[in-house]
């Protein structure tokens, strides 16, 4: 799918045409640099490669080093591969909203979730808990409750949800739809939530 | 932040109303839209709270209406909003006046504040 790579910048609202107040997620998208065009011919598969954000050259291993300097550009923190890209576009290139996106399609936005830390299950799992804080109830109002069956199987089930880790995984929202473009700010603003805290890198594809 | 208010000023300006806060009385004329029809009712009360900031500011106008308190909140950048009108403005010490929804009759009254005896009124157009 034809994307770009952004930064979260925050949420607020506009009115739309009709007066309508609309939640909107404020996303600085590009500009982005293609490094390499991938072929079927060559790599089996058909894609182009895009980068951004600025690095320094001293953090920059040695072989992004020579990609960079192959693709006529500085070393960049974000690399991302985007398939069926439209048009005539070759290694050097700068992409920016414009040529991604108009107003008024639908995108999804791929990006990082925050990081919650170690969750019990009625967080991360959405576990309605016990439910009663009296009845016999003293200190079991989050608990997940039974994890099975006794002696058969006398064991717990793989993939038996329990707490743990929650947050700062890959997620995607889909189909929010693009309420404003400005691109001579690289701005452009969905409706709607995205995953990550402001200032996370996100992708918003199409 | 900042560069979200940056954009929120592009997006969204507000126009230029009266100043007013909590405690004042105000009336707000907006525009309603019914089908192809536009008209204006006034909604005029007390405003209770002043919340947010930029384009996202509100603000609750409370009045009793038929007995019955009723409480109505507009955001500022409202394209609805066709004038505010200030009335009087009172006398509170508080930003946020929730203490009015548990006094009624003589008791919810609000001392003026003399200091500005000037009612000023914006409209849209002039905005």
């Amino acid at each position: 799918m034809p994307g770009i790579i952004g930064k979260k910048i925050g949420m607020t609202s506009v009115y739309s045409a009709a007066g309508k107040n609309i939640p909107c997620t404020v996303i600085e998208a590009g500009p982005c640099v293609v490094t390499q065009v991938r072929t079927t011919e060559k790599d089996g598969y058909s894609a182009v490669q895009l980068a951004f954000g600025e690095k320094k050259e001293k953090n920059t291993s040695r072989p992004l080093l020579g990609h960079f300097k192959k693709a006529g550009t500085t070393p960049k923190r974000f690399i991302v591969e985007f398939k069926e890209f439209s048009g005539d576009v070759k290694a050097g290139d700068t992409i920016t909203i414009g040529d991604v996106f108009v107003e008024g399609d639908n995108v999804d936005v791929i990006g990082t979730s925050k990081g919650k830390g170690f969750q019990g299950v009625v967080k991360r799992h959405g576990f309605a808990g016990v439910g009663e804080s009296t009845h016999g109830q003293h200190n079991r109002m989050r608990a997940p409750g039974s994890l099975g069956a006794s002696s058969d199987p006398s064991r717990v089930f793989p993939g038996m949800r329990m707490a743990g880790r929650d947050g700062g995984e890959r997620r995607t929202v889909q189909n929010l739809s693009i309420v404003k473009i400005l691109p001579e700010e690289n701005i452009v603003l969905v409706k709607g939530a995205i995953p990550g805290h402001n200032g996370s890198t996100v992708y918003i594809v199409k | 932040m900042n560069r979200i208010k940056e954009l929120e000023k592009k997006l969204n300006p507000v126009a230029a109303w009266p100043e007013f806060k909590a405690g004042d009385t105000i009336s707000v004329s907006y525009k309603i839209k019914e089908g192809n029809k536009e008209r204006i009712q006034v909604f005029a009360g007390t405003v209770i709270q002043r919340r947010g900031t930029g384009s996202t500011e509100t603000f609750t106008v409370r009045k009793i209406s038929g007995g019955v308190g009723v409480e109505r909140i507009f955001p500022f950048a409202s394209p609805f909003i066709d004038s505010i009108k200030v009335t009087k403005h009172g006398r509170v010490r508080r930003a946020r006046i929730y203490y009015l929804r548990n006094l009624t009759g003589k008791a919810s009254r609000i001392q003026e504040r003399k200091r500005f005896g000037i009612v000023q009124e914006t409209s849209a157009a002039e905005n």
